[in-house]
């Protein structure tokens, strides 16, 4: 599978890289697809319900209600017609662009799966409530999309009537199928949001709305969209007659010319194993997982902010199960654990300071544990040469860090750059190992992990536990997020962060903390 | 400022990328469904054939066996005959084609539902239909002398109590 994913990867890359340019990391669409669906589900209901108070459900006028809607009052009712048609369009645009990212990011695999796989559904839904919609307009194109769903369906073994016997005639056709119609295209959208919430049920902190700034700037879009080109029908039905030439929508339609080059049957088939592919993708193959992040009981005190800052509500609060004097505690669940590293990152028992006692912290991945973490500081800082030793903490998703390694610099790669305490940028900088501290995880918006560049910076900010402490000097922190394929941007913020470095002053020695001091000279008094 | 006016620029160059799709493939490019100069008949009816192996009246013995409420004239087999159906155009033979009864039991109607494309212009049809045990011929036959518009949709039905086949 990686042969079609790696080129894809990059060509998404490489549209993140100039939409970031163009519209800042913020408003990257690329980083709304999902929220861009949402918000154009919005759209379609709101102008959905305008256009339905107008609408006929009869043979005889709902061609007519449309058209009256669509020329009487242009200027409103036609608006709602045309942003209904493109929203509904762009739906399935932002659809196929965030399977085909997800896709292409891996992101669909391992404790992901839940979320991709209940994707599937979701476009079938959204190609009836199309379908329906198309149908009820009653023009030429409903007239095609009428018979030949009909014909469609009447290929399945399982219905006693034909149901494109209904439209052989004018005189056939009976207004209660618009009434089902009608129904169908009001209640498939319904069970659509049903499922859209299922969808989000493994994802924390899902997004639903885009940035305010996108979403007009979209809006006003599908608004100039919808007058200059609004949304025409074609023509009124006429079962005596056989649609020839039509303007069919393929972002709704790209199956229905299959079915005049193949049956109904082949093409069922084509698109049951086509979904069935789609839906069994997580597994082909199945992701190769790190180990789950572990609880140890010894350290954590449920303090709950590794359940805070979990990403895909992996780990949750339960009631203590060892007599601690502690209410709760936390808990992973395996099968949802993306093996990040976060969970630890937010643990303030993650302090490589502690020398004491072997450094445990209350969550850990099993794999990469803070002690080792801590070793590898020490290792890697204890080779650095120069005046400007700098030590770069990557992210194994983000800009690829091992080439930056040097005498002067050293590398170290984690799961995601929130798995990184910041006591040890504290502990790198304060006991002198490295001059300089650059954090460089993935690129701002396309965090593997979600929040690894969202929490990293509100810990540095000091609004999110942990805090970085006030000591360090922040003119010793480079936060340089890249993407995989920025990997010279990087080496070249890095290379002038080493030249700033060496004309740094030395630092002073950081104060012991105020109540030490205090206690310290109320013994010199004694 | 000049980076911010550029980034705006950009932005509208995506907006106008992007509903330019939206307004293409909504409708464009345009399908051809039917060639313009050709005419469709559709064959299509729902007929149920006659029983298979005929009814016969119940004995005596069957009778005495049979609940009063449960006794019938006639037995009847449930199994129902397929039918043959031909359609002939300008004395070519254009469809021809025997049809099962639906069911488990076979004993529901047959169904058909054809389409067939033909150049528009006169045209001589012929539908024809067995629905009984006969091994030769047909019980039904009707013809008509149509001449097809471009486009038309032309039906062919059948009604056994109104005589036959249907032409609409």
């Amino acid at each position: 599978m990686d042969f079609i994913r790696r080129p894809l990867r990059h060509v998404f890359l490489l549209s993140e890289a100039v939409l970031d340019k163009v519209f800042g990391p913020a408003w990257n669409p690329l980083y709304h697809l999902g929220a861009l669906g949402f918000f154009h589900y919005w759209i379609v209901a709101v102008t959905g319900i305008y256009v339905y108070v107008f609408f006929e459900t009869s043979v005889s006028e709902a061609y007519l209600s449309v058209e009256a809607i669509t020329h009487e009052q242009w200027y409103l009712g036609g608006v709602m017609r045309s942003l209904h048609r493109y929203a509904s369009d762009a739906l399935v645009l932002m659809m196929a662009v965030h399977i085909l990212r997800e896709f292409a990011m891996d992101r669909y695999r391992g404790a992901r799966w839940f979320t991709w796989f209940t994707g599937v559904p979701i476009l079938w839904l959204v190609t009836i409530s199309g379908v329906t919609g198309y149908w009820l307009v009653w023009d030429m194109l409903a007239q095609y999309v009428a018979v030949t769903t009909s014909e469609w369906l009447d290929s399945l073994p399982i219905f006693g009537e034909l149901i494109a016997g209904n439209f052989l005639t004018p005189d056939s056709l009976d207004s209660r199928f618009f009434t089902l119609m009608v129904f169908l295209h009001i209640a498939v959208p319904l069970i659509l949001l049903l499922v859209l919430w299922i969808h989000l049920q493994r994802v924390s902190r899902p997004k639903i709305n885009p940035p305010r700034g996108l979403a007009v700037g979209t809006f006003i879009a599908m608004l100039a969209l919808a007058l200059v080109k609004p949304a025409l029908s074609q023509g009124p039905a006429d079962l005596a007659s056989v649609p020839t030439v039509l303007g069919i929508d393929w972002f709704y339609l790209p199956v229905y010319p299959l079915l005049d080059v193949m049956s109904g049957q082949s093409l069922w088939a084509l698109v049951l194993i086509a979904s069935l592919i789609l839906a069994v993708l997580p597994w082909m193959p199945p992701m190769r997982r790190r180990p789950a992040a572990e609880v140890h009981l010894d350290n954590c005190n449920g303090c709950a902010r590794c359940v805070e800052d979990c990403p895909f509500n992996a780990l949750s609060l339960v009631p203590r199960t060892d007599g601690a004097p502690f209410s709760h505690e936390a808990k992973v669940d395996p099968k949802l654990c993306i093996s990040c590293g976060i969970c630890a990152g937010a643990c303030p028992t993650s302090m490589p300071f502690r020398r004491a006692t072997p450094l445990v912290a209350g969550i850990e991945l099993p794999d990469l544990t803070m002690a080792t973490l801590r070793d590898r500081v020490d290792t890697a800082t204890a080779a650095l040469q120069g005046d400007a030793r700098v030590l770069v903490f990557g992210c194994d998703y983000g800009a690829p860090v091992r080439g930056l390694a040097g005498p002067g610099t050293a590398v170290i790669s984690l799961p995601c750059i929130a798995m990184l305490p910041p006591a040890y940028i504290d502990y790198a900088l304060s006991k002198s190992r490295a001059d300089g501290v650059v954090l460089a995880g993935c690129r701002e918006g396309g965090c593997n992990a979600r929040f690894g560049q969202r929490w990293t910076e509100a810990r540095l900010a000091g609004t999110r536990d942990p805090h970085l402490r006030a000591r360090v000097p922040r003119r010793r922190l480079l936060v340089a997020p890249a993407g995989p394929a920025d990997r010279r941007k990087l080496a070249a913020e890095v290379a002038a962060f080493a030249a700033r470095l060496t004309s740094l002053p030395a630092e002073e020695p950081p104060a012991p903390p105020a109540r030490l001091a205090a206690a310290v000279d109320a013994t010199k008094e004694a | 400022m000049l980076r911010r006016i550029a980034g705006y620029a950009g932005q509208a160059v995506v907006y106008a990328l992007f509903v330019a799709i939206l307004g293409y493939l909504s409708d464009s490019p345009a399908y051809e469904h039917f060639p313009p100069d050709r005419a469709l008949i559709k064959l299509s009816f729902s007929h149920g054939g006659a029983r298979k192996g005929g009814c016969r009246k119940p004995t005596a013995e069957e009778i005495a066996q049979t609940a009063v409420n449960m006794r019938r004239k006639l037995i009847c087999p449930r199994e129902r005959v397929p039918l043959l159906v031909e359609l002939e155009v300008d004395g070519e033979v254009r469809l021809r084609e025997s049809l099962a009864p639906t069911g488990l039991a076979l004993d529901g109607p047959s169904r058909i539902y054809r389409r067939i494309e033909l150049p528009a212009g006169p045209h001589r049809i012929v539908a024809r239909l067995r629905d009984s045990e006969r091994d030769q011929g047909f019980d039904f036959e009707n013809g008509i002398d149509a001449t097809l518009r471009p486009g038309q949709n032309f039906v062919i039905g059948f009604r056994a109590d109104l005589g036959g086949f249907i032409f609409n």
